[in-house]
């Protein structure tokens, strides 16, 4: 019998036990892995390859005041953008107030949003109907399916911004990954019912060459607008939307309070299990001794013991997480979950590493008490 | 014949560590649980405390928000005259109309840049809440450029103490007095003078809402209704209390991420739990069988188990409880869904928080307790007395 196999019997030799500490550090890494992902997803994912060379003006002030329609001409003129279009932000509410029923619903123009909205594919048939279309409406395919809609179908948008009921017609369908679930329509047909609008938009959206260009061009609009009527913040996308999770409060902290909790949370199941386990083992231990394993021997195995169970217990817990995230990001119920949050590579490795050390970390000080047993005193322990 | 509670006592009190592990591990969940819990209770209170049953709002019609609504300025005269308000120290109606906007301030740890409601009021405005009180400087005059800012708006941005100017509209502001709101969701606000503020903002000509003081909070619901109905106003009437109730809802992310944690956290500490407790039975094995031959019966058994389990869940709740008290009365902020601001509040663990924190400890301790409870009382009494 070779040592690993020998660890490895003996961790599973109390079944139950076993068992219950592995589940009990598999639903505290799969928290972990759970908001690693979060925090992957917020503060270091770039989002998908187009996004990196969009940036959105927007006033310096807040969301909620409008941009006049002239600065989307003076944008136009910085060296480096090669579109842009308005968009404003029509309302979130469909049907009743219930949230499994919202989503974005967005004004832009459709004649030029397909340039800097290259990667939302749609039918050449179908944009062109929702362009000719005043109308027209274009939505994501995932929407499409929650609610069960057809191109050709008519529904009736409302807002708390704007005190209109538009009716808008369903032209095109449009993928991407990940799905954005949002609605689509022409600024015009907002500007033509609602008088105080006209001329305004929410903010603009621009797509630049290349991504070395954001910052550069960002400036250069900010710049341009610095003694104009209203002072705009241009960035990049990624970072305005990141602002939106910046205001729900010190979200950092947050994620960080829980990931420390939990791993503390681990550490403390992991230790008990291991000191029950060793405590039980003590004539076994000195058993082990008179055969001539040496103390070092004797850590190392106990140790070992640690390290297996919780990394058994975690990679549990990651599978697990991987299989919530995936429900998740493609579950019509869960609203407001980032679309493009998954558990990668990286993320399980590190979840995985941190059981490892976990374990390790648990496991030293009751096998270097074990280890340390005076053997006469070994053999004769009842336990 | 129940076991006696001591016994259980001296049961935990014998194996310490593994006790003092577990509780620990429990009472790490029940600190999650108390933390979550009591950033809602303070939203709660910050909401619920803001608003003043007597105060009716008016809004434009079919707008949801100070922030999104809006009307003519020559409406107000109507508002003023309307029957059932009350009268303010001069004698005249008590009413304020008033602008809400939201500017972008820099946090003062420079961990980045926060959306702040600012609100311009008339005179009046200031009698209509008496739940703020100046603690340092004056208020605003009418028709200088000065702020009034809360106690928290002074401790989380810069440039935001007596003397200080603040950069936003047309020009730099100077700020002269600082109040507090007691907790409510006026703490996150800068207030100034309406003209002056509408000026900066080219809102001149109208009012996002008015405040209406009613004499009596029956009046205040009869008042609601006249604005409502009233056809040349098409103006709409809230109570104030309503409407700062409906923006509880911006703790939704919060409660909903909240219950996730709390959830996934618990399972893992009823596992560890229950470990502990099939250790502790099967440590006590002849113990077990002893009791039995003495006559206790198996449901004595069950329960005496159960509440060994029990016992050690609300060691647990009362670190976890412990844990958490200096953290009470902390100051964060959320985004506020309806005025897209930011709104701060501080935590609140009351005592409903503690008596939830207790009964999400006793449910764990009754999950992991149970099974082993039931392994201990039905082993057979002669082999456990013979290993």
């Amino acid at each position: 019998m070779t040592l690993s196999s020998f660890v490895v019997r003996n961790t599973f030799r109390n079944k139950r036990r076993s068992l219950l500490t592995m589940l009990s550090i598999s639903f505290s890494l799969l928290l972990l892995t759970l908001m690693m992902s979060i925090w992957r997803t917020f503060y270091i994912d770039q989002g998908p390859p187009d996004s990196v060379k969009r940036i959105i003006t927007r006033d310096r002030v807040s969301l909620a005041f409008f941009l006049p329609a002239y600065y989307r001409d003076k944008i136009r003129t910085v060296p480096g953008v090669v579109a842009v279009v308005p968009m404003t932000y029509f309302g979130n509410v469909y049907k009743d107030d219930r949230s499994t029923n919202s989503f974005a619903q967005v004004v832009t123009d459709p004649d030029e949003y397909p340039k800097v909205a290259a990667d939302k594919i749609v039918p050449p048939d179908q944009l062109f109907a929702w362009q000719r279309d005043r109308t027209g409406a274009m939505v994501d395919i995932e929407l499409a399916k929650k609610f069960g809609w057809k191109i050709g179908d008519h529904l009736t948008l409302q807002s708390p911004y704007f005190p209109v009921h538009p009716e808008v017609t369903i032209r095109a369908i449009y993928t991407i990954d990940p799905p954005v679930r949002s609605l689509i329509f022409n600024t015009k047909y907002l500007e033509e019912s609602v008088d105080w609008f006209k001329g305004q938009a929410g903010w603009y959206l621009t797509e630049v060459a290349s991504p070395s260009d954001v910052a550069p061009v960002s400036k250069a609009i900010d710049e341009m607008f610095r003694n104009a009527p209203q002072r705009t913040k241009t960035e990049s996308q990624q970072a305005f939307q990141l602002s939106f999770v910046s205001s729900l409060g010190n979200v950092k902290a947050f994620i960080l309070g829980i990931c420390g909790a939990v791993v503390f949370a681990i550490l403390l199941v992991s230790g008990n299990t291991m000191a029950m386990s060793i405590r039980a083992r003590t004539r076994e231990v000195a058993v082990l001794k008179t055969l001539g394993f040496t103390r070092p021997r004797v850590l190392s195995m106990f140790v070992g013991e640690a390290i297996a169970l919780s990394m058994a217990g975690g990679a549990l817990g990651v599978l697990g997480a991987t299989l919530l995230i995936r429900w998740l990001t493609h579950s019509p119920v869960a609203i407001g979950v980032p679309a493009g949050m998954r558990v990668t590579v990286p993320t399980m490795l590190a979840s995985l590493l941190v059981a490892a050390t976990v374990g390790f970390v648990s496991g030293c000080l009751p096998a270097y008490n074990a280890s340390r047993t005076n053997i006469v005193e070994g053999l004769r322990h009842i336990g | 014949m129940a076991i006696p509670i001591s016994y259980n006592v001296r049961n935990l009190k014998l194996r310490k560590g593994l006790t003092v592990m577990t509780a620990l591990g429990i009472a790490l969940t029940v600190t999650t649980a108390i933390f979550l819990m009591a950033l809602l209770a303070g939203l709660q209170k910050a909401f619920v405390s803001s608003g003043n049953p007597e105060n009716v709002l008016v809004l434009r019609k079919g707008s949801e928000a100070e922030l999104s609504g809006g009307f003519d300025a020559a409406l107000f005269p109507t508002l003023k005259v309307l029957p059932g308000i009350a009268k303010d120290s001069h004698g005249e109606p008590m009413v304020s109309g008033e602008w809400v906007v939201v500017i972008v301030l820099p946090r003062k740890d420079g961990t980045g840049e926060v959306n702040v409601t600012v609100r311009g009021m008339m005179p009046d405005g200031l009698e209509l809440r008496p739940s703020a009180k100046l603690i340092e400087g004056r208020w605003f005059h009418t028709g200088q450029r000065e702020v009034v800012v809360s106690k928290s708006i002074r401790s989380r941005f810069s440039h935001a103490n007596i003397g200080d100017t603040m950069e936003f509209g047309k020009g730099a502001w100077k700020v002269v007095g600082v109040f507090d709101a007691g907790g409510s969701a006026y703490e996150s606000e800068i207030w100034c003078d309406v003209n002056q503020m509408a000026s900066d903002f080219d809102r001149q000509g109208g009012y996002s809402s008015a405040y209406l003081r009613a004499t009596d909070p029956v009046a205040a619901d009869a008042l609601k209704n006249r604005v409502s109905d009233d056809q040349r106003l098409k103006l709409e009437g809230v109570l104030e209390t309503d409407y700062y109730a409906k923006q509880t809802s911006s703790g939704a992310p919060i409660k909903y991420i909240g219950i996730v944690v709390a959830i996934i956290m618990a399972i893992g500490s009823s596992f560890a739990a229950m470990n502990t407790m099939y250790a502790a039975v099967a440590y006590r094995g002849r113990e077990i069988a002893t009791l039995r031959v003495l006559g206790f019966s198996r449901p004595a058994i069950l329960t005496s188990f159960v509440f060994e389990s029990l016992l050690l869940a609300m060691l647990g709740a009362l670190a976890g409880i412990l844990l958490m008290l200096p953290f009470n009365g902390m100051q964060t902020g959320t985004s506020n869904a309806v005025t897209f601001s930011e709104v701060v509040f501080s935590l609140q663990i009351t005592w409903q928080v503690a008596m939830y924190a207790i009964i999400f400890a006793l449910a764990m301790g009754l999950f992991g307790g149970l099974f082993p409870a039931w392994h201990a009382a039905r082993q057979n009494i002669l082999t456990a007395l013979r290993g």
